[in-house]
């Protein structure tokens, strides 16, 4: 079964257009699509390039487990199709918003619960089309899972905030999507909760999302009936009736533990890390691997205690003066900051979106 | 020739056991596991520390020698095949497993570390590392992470590239960067995906942390028999669309069936146009539902003949015959010549009429072993390098069949690299433009052009040479340049 959707008569016409426009622009695009992440990454003062027209499904082949896109497509209409055909996003993006797009999600890479037991974003790019600082139309990997000519350049743009390229077109992996999923609770506490996170995980288990939040840890399974059914009696635990809607408030900060007015800080750590010694409030995702801090402490502690046990922590909501992204070893930079100069000579790109 | 200049700082950096200089040392690192391609390297450095390697390095950079890295050697595409005047320097002294933490389910290990060896040393904590090239046994992780290896296994686990976690590695400018960490995810670009398969392009690995995978806890395989290739091909893509991701799903033709039985006697029918073996893994429950199912789907697909492994022996044995085609098919001719281009699953009846059509018109036998779950296919054309020119027609047909994978939009190379081997056919996939771009990452780490020159990515002046020779209906491929 293939589709080849060519409803899309907008889209050829806006890539000459979205090359042009890099092309003639002389200071900062800051580029953008559905919106719904405009909080996120530091500020970019520059003219807005609107490719939000560039949008459709490209192609869809089932039993390939490909999927093509346009990247201003929102997601929910690329889920929507996947679901049809009993297949999904296996990274299980979040969605800030209806508007939320694939081009959006990708140079955010942002992936959601199902990321520590399937991968990330960046994982399940096959290919990419971009135009670049230049205007030049770029095309890198494929529409096969296998593809090792060339530098891997599309996974390169995953997570880089649009800061070397513009994101024409993705080619994904998706997967089918499970039989049967099953969300359990157990009381433990934060220490508890981190070590069975990790010790479940390293079992044959169909574990699919896990979460700790005030005293709570919740674990979803995924799979086959049987095997969801088995996972179940080994376990134990309390059957949550509302786990669709549960992991919904997680990956979309929809949960009522993400609307209060302190500031919001994410800390990516080894998931083994121990509870970290911090003021505030907390929700572990991830296997343990993903720490959600509400918190007023100062910027500096929150950046030492992530380093200290060997991650990092991102700043999503709250003051910016400090930055938002961990600032990167010296050494690192300097080669981070020749591929910008690489692909964006010009530096027009969004320009300061990573770093102030 | 390598300068005198640069073997004198080369003997003033490692003792005389880890430099290699006199002709009969040098001859073993002749080539790599792609053996059409030789060259004696002027010197080979063995380093035994970090800190050796990083004064070799900044020897080669400070007297303009160029580098070429290998690990083990097995490499299929003349990645590690020595360049003139170069310095091949080999991580193989770099064998140890630095830690296995069991809870966090990760392996820290040095880049010499044979990659079955990562497996069998977590394997005490029902713990494996899931890529698994052919060449396991012998292939080391360095190498691995250089050449994103792929296995059998990468539908449903993965490549390397999905399965490292954090690289350290040191660049020829002399600075060490660590790249990733035991969390998720790491600030800045993702250089972790950029390094994975450079091909020793961009800066030597030290230090890997890879994921492991706890192992199932029982697997299934099942073989099943079509009297047609494009059946069998139809089969694989119902089987995916029918929502069942299996661990492992291969497919041989006649000539590479007739092959592998003749040498390890697996007990595949000798009368079927094309086998599917198809592994499930899982939970107990899993596996069992998902063995029916495939039982199924592959009957209803016109399966002549479906056999479900009676025990694990019967697995081994079904495994044994893909796992022996490349030398299975070794035994049927003098030499033989492997590809590795991927292609959509759709397109494979078309490609296999295609080689069929091109083998004859060689004159030269083509056995196909096809990873059928991902679409990398691996054409063996059978030849005898001691016929004048027999070499040279199999690269021919090598590289028309890579091409034609182009064409039904696929990839020249799945899982074995660019190397030397393919560099050509990466002007039919590529753009001056995009080539371009990769030459700007590379000298973003090598502006001097240090590391495995003439290797992985073409010039557009070698592109417009090659292209001069392979005008393909009537249109002339990078026309804008100049030729001579």
């Amino acid at each position: 079964m293939s589709f080849l959707l060519s409803s899309c008569p907008l889209c050829e016409m806006n890539l000459p257009e979205i090359s042009e426009r890099i092309r003639a622009a002389t200071g900062p695009l800051a580029i953008r699509a559905g919106g719904s992440k405009d909080w996120y990454g530091e500020n970019v003062a520059g003219e807005v390039l609107d490719v939000s027209a560039n949008r459709g499904i490209v192609s869809y082949e089932p039993g390939e487990l490909v999927l093509t896109a346009k990247c201003g497509t929102p997601l929910a209409e690329i889920e929507t199709l996947l679901d049809q055909h009993g297949q999904m996003l296996g990274f299980e993006p979040p969605r800030f918003g209806a508007a939320s797009t694939l081009g959006g999600t990708l140079a955010c890479g942002m992936s959601g619960p199902r990321r520590p037991y399937a991968g990330s974003a960046r994982d399940f790019v096959l290919g990419m089309e971009i135009v670049d600082g230049e205007g030049r139309h770029l095309k890198f990997g494929g529409q096969v899972m296998k593809n090792v000519a060339g530098y891997d350049v599309s996974r390169l743009m995953v997570g880089a905030l649009g800061t070397l390229g513009v994101l024409l077109t993705a080619s994904l992996k998706v997967l089918p999507r499970p039989q049967a999923e099953l969300t359990l609770q157990f009381e433990c506490d934060e220490m508890d909760a981190i070590r069975l996170m990790n010790e479940w995980a390293g079992k044959p288990l169909p574990l699919s999302a896990s979460a700790w939040l005030s005293g709570l840890l919740s674990m979803r399974l995924s799979g086959a009936q049987s095997s969801v059914s088995a996972a179940h009696r080994k376990l134990g635990g309390e059957v949550n009736p509302h786990g669709g809607e549960f992991w919904a408030g997680v990956r979309d900060h929809g949960a009522a533990f993400f609307r209060d007015g302190a500031p919001l800080w994410r800390l990516s750590l080894p998931s083994t890390a121990p509870p970290l010694d911090l003021p505030g409030r907390q929700l572990i995702a991830w296997g343990g691997a993903e720490r959600w801090l509400k918190s007023e402490a100062a910027a500096a502690d929150i950046r030492t205690r992530a380093a200290a046990h060997g991650g990092h922590a991102t700043l999503y909501e709250g003051d910016r003066t400090n930055g938002v992204f961990h600032p990167l070893p010296e050494a690192l930079l300097k080669y981070q900051l020749r591929l910008k100069q690489q692909f964006d000579p010009r530096g027009i790109l969004n320009p300061g979106r990573m770093r102030p | 020739m390598i300068a005198n200049e640069t073997v004198r700082r080369l003997q003033a950096i490692l003792p005389p056991h880890c430099l290699l200089l006199v002709r009969e040392d040098l001859k073993p690192f002749e080539t790599d596991g792609l053996t059409a391609y030789r060259n004696t390297p002027d010197a080979v450095a063995l380093p035994e520390t970090e800190e050796q390697v990083k004064q070799v390095l900044s020897a080669c950079r400070e007297t303009g020698t160029p580098v070429v890295f290998r690990g083990a050697g097995t490499g299929l595409s003349g990645g590690a095949l020595p360049v003139d005047g170069a310095v091949l320097l080999a991580m193989t002294k770099f064998g140890r497993i630095l830690e296995i933490d069991p809870l966090a389910r990760t392996a820290r290990v040095q880049p010499g570390v044979r990659n079955l060896a990562i497996s069998e040393a977590a394997a005490q904590y029902g713990l494996y590392y899931a890529p698994d090239p052919s060449s396991q046994i012998a292939c080391s992780i360095g190498g691995n992470v250089a050449e994103n290896s792929g296995g059998v296994h990468c539908l449903k686990y993965g490549l390397t590239v999905h399965n490292v976690i954090a690289l350290r590695v040191l660049t020829i400018e002399g600075e060490e960067l660590v790249i990733g960490s035991g969390a998720l995810d790491a600030p800045g670009y993702d250089l972790a995906a950029l390094l994975t398969g450079s091909e020793g392009m961009l800066a030597v690995i030290l230090e890997i942390t890879v994921k492991l995978l706890p192992s199932p806890e029982r697997t299934q395989v099942i073989l099943a028999a079509f009297d047609d290739v494009g059946k069998g091909g139809a089969a694989v893509g119902a089987i995916i669309a029918g929502g069942i991701l299996p661990a492992g799903l291969e497919m041989m033709d006649r000539l590479a069936i007739e092959a592998a039985e003749a040498f390890v006697h697996a007990g595949y029918p000798l009368d079927a146009e094309a086998i599917l073996l198809v592994e499930v893994d899982g939970t107990q429950e899993e596996v069992s539902e998902d063995v029916m199912r495939v039982r199924d789907i592959l009957l209803g697909s016109g399966a002549t003949e479906v056999r479900t492994a009676k025990d694990e022996a019967e697995q081994k044995r079904f495994w044994a015959g893909r796992k022996a085609a490349f030398p299975a098919v070794g035994r049927l001719s003098p030499d033989y010549y492997c590809m590795d281009g991927t292609i959509p699953r759709k397109a494979l009846p078309a490609v296999l009429k295609r080689i069929a059509e091109l083998s004859a018109e060689y004159a030269l036998p083509v056995a196909n072993v096809f990873h059928a779950g991902d679409g990398n296919l691996h054409p063996l054309i059978l030849y005898d390098a001691n016929q004048p020119g027999a070499t040279e027609k199999a690269e021919r047909l090598g590289a028309d069949i890579l091409e034609l994978c182009v064409e039904h939009g696929g990839t020249i190379t799945g899982e074995h690299g660019v190397g030397l081997e393919k560099i050509d056919q990466m002007c039919a996939q590529f753009t001056p433009a995009e080539l371009e771009a990769f030459h700007g990452v590379k000298a973003c780490f090598d502006p001097d052009g240090l590391l495995n020159p003439g290797k992985a990515v073409p010039t557009l002046i070698r592109c417009a040479e090659y292209g001069a020779m392979h005008v393909k209906s009537g249109a002339m491929p990078f026309p804008e340049l100049p030729r001579f």
